[in-house]
């Protein structure tokens, strides 16, 4: 048993909080949370020159080879930064499926692209079902000679606006059990048919509703096999889940070393507030469970990289982050006093950001669930 | 980062496991293990005796020693495996004061003499230990202590009261802290003692508790006689000597393999029963308490076995070892009360009776384990160091 970070991880973590201290500082943050895209070409660049889009391609596909732990790590220093942008989207939701189901044809066409930064890719899963279940996709795909022909509505669908390619999820076989004959593709944006309008939301973080009308896409596009899509699928929402467990964790460090900063150095009555035995105790309760489900969050992502059964940990661990970072993001604003409730103050940037964060790949209901039904009940 | 565990450290686990399990066959009936399993009945008693013994023969009650006290020098992971097998099969037979608290005082400030007439016996069992710190004033503020320790010739003579005395009345030994100089700062006039409970002047009074189970016990001291070569470590250190021994295996793990025991009885009861014309597993707000608990026990098992590793690496860690003690015994109370909620009216019923399922388990735990989130540094208190020691948080 060894709990440590390994030496190379520890520099990929100074380096990027570095990095993000530098390069995203929360003016820009605001800046971006105004700005309908929501990126910075520049900075992507950067990114990707770093090798970090590519952090878990395989170096044969241009990629940085590194391994899902190291991935976590990154996103740790990227949620603590409120990094807005396409990481999530085009590095964690879109290229693990490549990876994992592509043919050799479409991981040469996308990955090497997506590595270098010249590709932006949007998941489009989710529909107004509003569910993580496969019985929530309605978008059918009709095989039409050399094409298949997309129909439906994707809502909540995270970067579209400024995707290359939309990662689909649609129903190719109806007339059979909810999870068989999903299948997924990999679709130009730039395809007739294709609507797309932002969703506003309260992390400001770039949702779109997606409408495709008669969206043709070719057949070599078709990821992974026909009708098989829906395992590949949920391996990506366990692996999205932890990814999202890593940024949301990175967030609540910072919430909790800010909120302790403050309470030492605001004095009411004549004496520092962090003086006061409530607020200690409300500090030690976060920093409790902001780090226990950190070390769940860590040990879920072992026995995903590992391979292992994970439904049950990962379940367990993003229903702990999730009450973890919603819980000390509300006990931040309320210690911060009157200034932690405006849009001029941090805190409420992570406040707002766990609400989103909780209800993506296993809200916690949803998770406690899962727990249920891995427990026998 | 790894978390598999070595081959010997599994092959380890099913060592303790196997002997847990046979040795759970011999326990008395109705027997729902902890603290008031073994100190309330003589019939308990007699139980955790035979299994100390057995675990003596084994070497096991001194796992992490160094090997010339009769250790087997091993770590704080395999300890705390060790105490994951008996407290899942809810066994006895590890003296937890002596083993616990007092050895690793013996082995950071006991004088060689000390050493070697307290661990061995400690290792074979021929001691059951009970713990004289705290008193009717001082309680979380234990070191604001009273109780008296004048030097008279090659002895001291000890006189005072203390309180919370767990298994006293079952005691072969009590290990005790007396102000030794009163003109000193309180942190710096306290001095640790070892004693037999036989000796003329200590008086033992049940403390009885809202159960009605005798585990605690007050004990007075009058003009009792220690002989000098009794104190452990310097005169007036009594209070480095007590840090030492606080210290030690933090993890929780046991507590946690306790809880993990117990809501596996009530998943199988909820499996079992139907209410309502619908089977309690079947009920979304009883699957949502279940997954909940499920949920928290296994998080406090993973920062367990951190507090473990942590612990390995610095001895002193502070605010983790503080989060787990006060995270896992709120959990444990909080457990218990749902499962006594979710059993609904059977929930409540004493053991003895043909309807009360599990011997009544959850209402003895919801009341006995208050005392837990109270004792060895209440969640207050454990709040307070993480806050100090963890955060710099000021303390005025």
């Amino acid at each position: 048993m060894n709990l440590d970070l390994t030496e190379e991880q520890q520099m990929l973590k100074t380096a990027a909080r570095d990095f993000f201290e530098k390069e995203f500082p929360k003016t820009l943050v605001r800046e971006m949370e105004e700005d309908p895209a929501g990126y910075t070409p520049e900075l992507w660049k950067k990114m990707a020159d770093l090798g970090w889009v590519g952090l878990v391609i395989p170096e044969e596909y241009g990629g940085t080879g590194l391994a899902f732990m190291d991935l976590v790590i990154l996103l740790e220093e990227m949620g603590r930064a409120c990094l807005t942008g396409p990481f999530f989207s085009t590095a964690v939701l879109c290229t693990l499926p490549i990876i994992d189901a592509g043919s050799e044809q479409l991981k040469q066409e996308f990955l090497p692209r997506i590595a270098n930064g010249e590709m932006i890719l949007s998941l489009a899963l989710t529909e107004p079902s509003a569910t993580y279940e496969a019985a929530g996709i309605a978008t059918k795909a009709v095989p039409e000679k050399d094409t298949y022909v997309l129909n439906g509505t994707k809502l909540f669908t995270h970067d579209a606006h400024i995707a290359d390619y939309l990662l689909c999820v649609a129903r190719s076989k109806v007339w059979s059990a909810p999870e068989d004959g999903i299948s997924l593709f990999l679709v130009d944006v730039n395809s007739p048919g294709i609507k797309i309008s932002p969703l506003e939301a309260i992390a400001d973080d770039k949702q779109n509703e997606v409408i495709l009308e008669n969206v043709v896409v070719p057949e070599r596009n078709l990821l992974g096999e026909l009708n098989q899509g829906w395992p590949v699928v949920k391996r990506l929402l366990e692996q999205a889940a932890i990814a999202k467990c890593a940024e949301m964790v990175g967030g609540a460090d910072w919430v909790v070393e800010a909120t302790v900063a403050y309470a030492k150095e605001r004095v009411q009555y004549g004496r520092a507030i962090g003086s006061f035995g409530n607020i200690q105790h409300s500090l030690a309760d976060m920093w409790t469970e902001v780090n226990m489900a950190k070390r769940m969050a860590y040990y879920a992502a072992w026995v995903v990289e590992q391979g292992l059964p994970c439904s049950l940990e990962v379940a367990m661990a993003k229903a702990l982050v999730n009450e973890a970072y919603k819980r000390s993001t509300r006990v931040a604003v309320q210690l911060h006093g009157g200034i932690g409730t405006t849009r001029d103050h941090d805190v409420g940037l992570y406040y707002r950001r766990a609400r989103q964060a909780a209800l993506l790949f296993g809200d916690s209901d949803s998770c406690r669930e899962m727990v249920a039904q891995e427990m026998g009940l | 980062m790894d978390f598999k565990f070595t081959l010997e450290q599994e092959a380890l686990r099913k060592e303790f496991d196997d002997f847990f399990k046979e040795e759970a066959k011999n326990a008395p009936e109705g027997w729902v293990g902890g603290f008031e399993g073994r100190y309330d009945t003589d019939e308990g008693w007699a139980y955790h005796r035979s299994v100390a013994e057995k675990l003596a023969q084994k070497g096991w009650l001194s796992l992490p020693w160094p090997r010339e006290y009769g250790g087997q020098e091993l770590g704080l992971i395999e300890q705390a495996m060790f105490n994951e097998a008996w407290a899942y099969h809810r066994a006895p037979g590890v003296d937890f004061w002596g083993l616990y608290i007092l050895a690793p005082s013996l082995l950071e400030y006991g004088s060689e003499e000390n050493k070697r007439e307290w661990l061995p016996r400690i290792a074979r069992a021929e001691t059951d230990w009970c713990q004289g710190w705290s008193e009717p004033n001082a309680g979380s503020d234990l070191a604001s202590l009273t109780s008296r320790a004048v030097e008279d010739g090659d002895d001291y003579v000890i006189n005072g009261q203390k309180i919370w005395t767990t298994g006293a009345h079952r005691a072969t030994h009590i290990f005790l802290l007396a102000r030794t100089d009163p003109d000193a700062p309180k942190h710096a006039g306290i001095t640790y003692f070892v004693s037999e409970m036989d000796r003329p002047g200590i008086t033992v009074r049940p403390l009885y508790y809202m159960d009605r189970s005798h585990v605690y016990n007050e004990v007075f001291f009058d003009n009792l006689r220690i002989p000098k070569k009794n104190v452990i470590g310097q005169v007036n250190q009594g209070w480095y000597v007590t840090m030492a021994g606080i210290n030690f295996e933090r993890s929780g793990c046991g507590a946690v393999a306790e809880g993990k025991r117990d809501l596996e009885d009530l998943v199988q009861f909820c499996k079992d029963t139907e209410r309502n014309g619908q089977l309690l597993a079947k009920n979304p707000i009883v699957r949502y308490k279940l997954a909940e608990l499920a949920t928290e026990l296994e998080a406090a098992r993973q920062w367990g076995y951190y507090v473990a590793w942590l612990q390995g690496k610095d001895p002193m860690a502070i605010a983790a070892p503080s989060a787990s003690k006060y995270f896992t015994t709120e959990l444990i109370v909080r457990l218990a009360n749902t499962a006594v909620e979710i059993m609904g009216l059977y929930g409540t019923l004493k053991r003895g009776s043909k309807w009360a399922p599990l011997h009544g388990k959850f209402q003895t735990i919801c009341q006995f384990y208050l005392g837990v989130t109270i004792a060895a540094g209440s969640t207050e208190i454990q709040k307070n160091l993480i806050a100090w020691m963890g955060l710099g948080l000021p303390r005025k």
